[in-house]
């Protein structure tokens, strides 16, 4: 039973991941950049939901949705903010480092902003999901109700942005944009309209992520993004980077296997592991589990 | 007969490097127009700057009498005018239909889609063949088709054809040309962009000759056909 319960649990640590990492993965699908700062915007998403919940008065159903709600919609406005200020001009530059370096300008100086305004001190966050879940088994399996609402939150998630991407117009033009920017404009899709678009939907991501992520971890400091967007860049590219279903798949697998090794092997080299794995699989098949194989375009 | 695209004193640099020498040259409505020139001679840079992917630097380019020098790229099909890009340029990740279906991108009407789909599938039966098959796995003649295909579905009123028969085989080469008169007979004016000089002004109706960013020569395509130099740089005789 408790392999079970640690199984679940992996389960839904691995939900997040894969939810950081469908931001990941859509930005170097579509943008082509790595967008480093990633992980900070679950921070500030879990900020945005920490102050309004702490000013509206925190624990009634109505404020927590409406803290989470004005999360994912000011971290969309961060995002695209971000691509316009800071990565749009920098497109199409000689060499793709210097976007790479802002980016991770951009988590810094997020990371210190937050520093600014709430300080070093680790902020305890109240759960967005008040339900205590459910037991089977006369009690002997108890499933959190963070962790049920996670895994069900990220399915949900996949399937309409599969939905979204195979069936809408916006959709076929990100797959477009992806390909091909000049082919792309030349069918008469605006292409700084739909990589906006993508930082909008990543980043909104990123805030979901933030939500449940510090309702099933509440300490919330200015660095609470940093490692939970390394491990999901791991997951990005270990599914295959620009996959969506790789996202998933990936971030799924580090979740497990993350859970598993610090249950049965060791808390302290349970990040090795998962490192480790990464690089295996890099070794094996370098294009990730569901990567293609990269095509230089001329 | 009036030009329904005409270029003036068009330059465009690539950083220090200028491409386009100030080039002039117009196409008339119903016209099919050869652009001929050796590789690297600027043809890709003269679509690529009517079609909005880069900016002139300095010139005029205007579009059924109105200046679209300044336009963003993304809304110049929806004007009327499409582009057949070099390398064909399908999306190779999505199936044919898929990519016949961003070229409709511009177009909102369901009806009128599925009227020009059909059109499309009589035309390229090859097409309708391999609707659900990933554009990657097409042969090389058969993109160039879907590349065709795609730019017909918004309906244009000029078509811009970069090379169109790079790399393909005699028989292909044939059968793209056949199509492009057809698509003329159609009603859309063509701007044809070849290396493939004897083909191109066989069916066109005038031709310009560029070399390394200037327009050199201009005339009836026939007359071009039997200029002596012409016949020694261009036709291999
Ligand atoms: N992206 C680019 N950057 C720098 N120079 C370029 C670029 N594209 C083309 N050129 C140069 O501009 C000139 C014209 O190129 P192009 O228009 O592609 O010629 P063509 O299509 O006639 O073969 C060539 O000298 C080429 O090397
Ligand atoms: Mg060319």
């Amino acid at each position: 039973m408790s392999f079970l319960t640690y199984l679940i649990n992996g389960l839904s640590l691995g939900s997040i991941y894969a939810i950081i990492a469908l931001g990941y993965t859509m930005v170097y699908g579509i943008a082509k950049m790595l967008n480093f700062a990633h992980g900070d915007f679950i921070m500030v998403g879990c900020y945005i939901i920490f102050s309004v919940s702490g000013a509206i008065g925190g624990g009634s159903t109505m404020g927590v949705i409406l803290s989470v709600i004005l999360s994912v919609v000011l971290c969309s406005l961060l995002g695209i903010t971000t691509e316009f200020i800071a990565y749009r001009p920098l497109r199409g530059a000689a060499s793709p480092l210097a976007v790479l370096i802002t980016a991770i300008g951009v988590s810094y100086l997020l990371e210190n902003v937050a520093l600014l305004i709430f300080g070093a001190d680790v902020k305890s966050f109240s759960s967005v999901i008040t339900w205590q879940g459910l037991s089977f088994a006369d009690g002997q399996l108890r499933i959190q109700g963070v962790t049920i609402v996670t895994i069900v939150v990220s399915l949900v998630i996949l399937i309409c942005l599969q939905l979204f991407i195979n069936k809408t117009k916006q959709g076929q033009a990100m797959l477009a944009v992806a390909e091909d920017k000049g082919a792309a404009t030349l069918m008469g899709i605006n292409v700084n309209k739909t990589i906006m678009l993508t930082f909008a939907i990543g980043s909104a991501l990123a805030a979901v992520a933030g939500a449940l992520l510090c309702s099933a971890y509440p300490n919330l400091s200015p660095y609470v993004g940093a490692m939970p967007g390394i491990k999901a860049f791991v997951a990005a590219v270990l599914g295959g980077i620009g996959s969506i279903p790789g996202a998933m798949i990936g971030g799924l697998v580090l979740g497990i296997v993350e859970i598993l090794s610090k249950t049965y092997i060791s808390s302290q080299l349970s990040d090795a592991i998962v490192f480790g794995i990464l690089v295996i699989v890099l070794i094996v098949k370098p294009t990730g589990i569901l990567g293609k194989v990269i095509q230089e375009k001329v | 007969m009036e030009p329904i695209l005409e270029v003036n004193d068009l330059s465009v640099y690539y950083g220090v490097i200028q491409a386009l020498k100030g080039i002039s040259f117009k196409v008339n409505k119903g016209e099919v127009v050869a652009l001929i020139g050796a590789n690297g001679a600027g043809k890709t840079t003269t679509l690529h700057t009517l079609s909005g992917l880069i900016k002139a630097d300095t010139g005029l380019i205007k579009y059924k009498g109105e200046e679209i020098t300044k336009i963003p790229g993304h809304k110049i099909v929806s004007m009327g005018m499409a582009q057949v890009p070099e390398g064909r340029r399908v999306f190779a990740e999505m199936t044919v239909f898929q990519n016949l279906k961003m070229g409709a991108y511009t177009r909102d009407n369901s009806a009128e889609f599925q009227e020009t789909l059909e059109k499309i599938y009589t035309r390229f039966p090859r097409l309708k063949e391999r609707s659900s098959q990933l554009a990657g796995t097409l042969s090389g003649g058969e993109q160039q088709m879907l590349a065709m295909g795609r730019a017909l579905m918004s309906h244009p009123e000029i078509i811009l054809m970069d090379e169109p028969s790079m790399g393909l085989s005699p028989i292909f080469v044939n059968e793209i040309f056949n199509i492009i008169e057809d698509v003329n007979k159609d009603g859309v004016t063509v701007l044809l962009v070849e290396q493939n000089a004897k083909k191109a002004l066989s069916i066109a109706n005038r031709a310009y000759v560029l070399e390394t960013g200037s327009i050199v020569k201009e005339g009836n395509a026939a007359d071009l056909l039997n200029d002596e130099a012409i016949k020694k740089a261009y036709l291999g005789e």
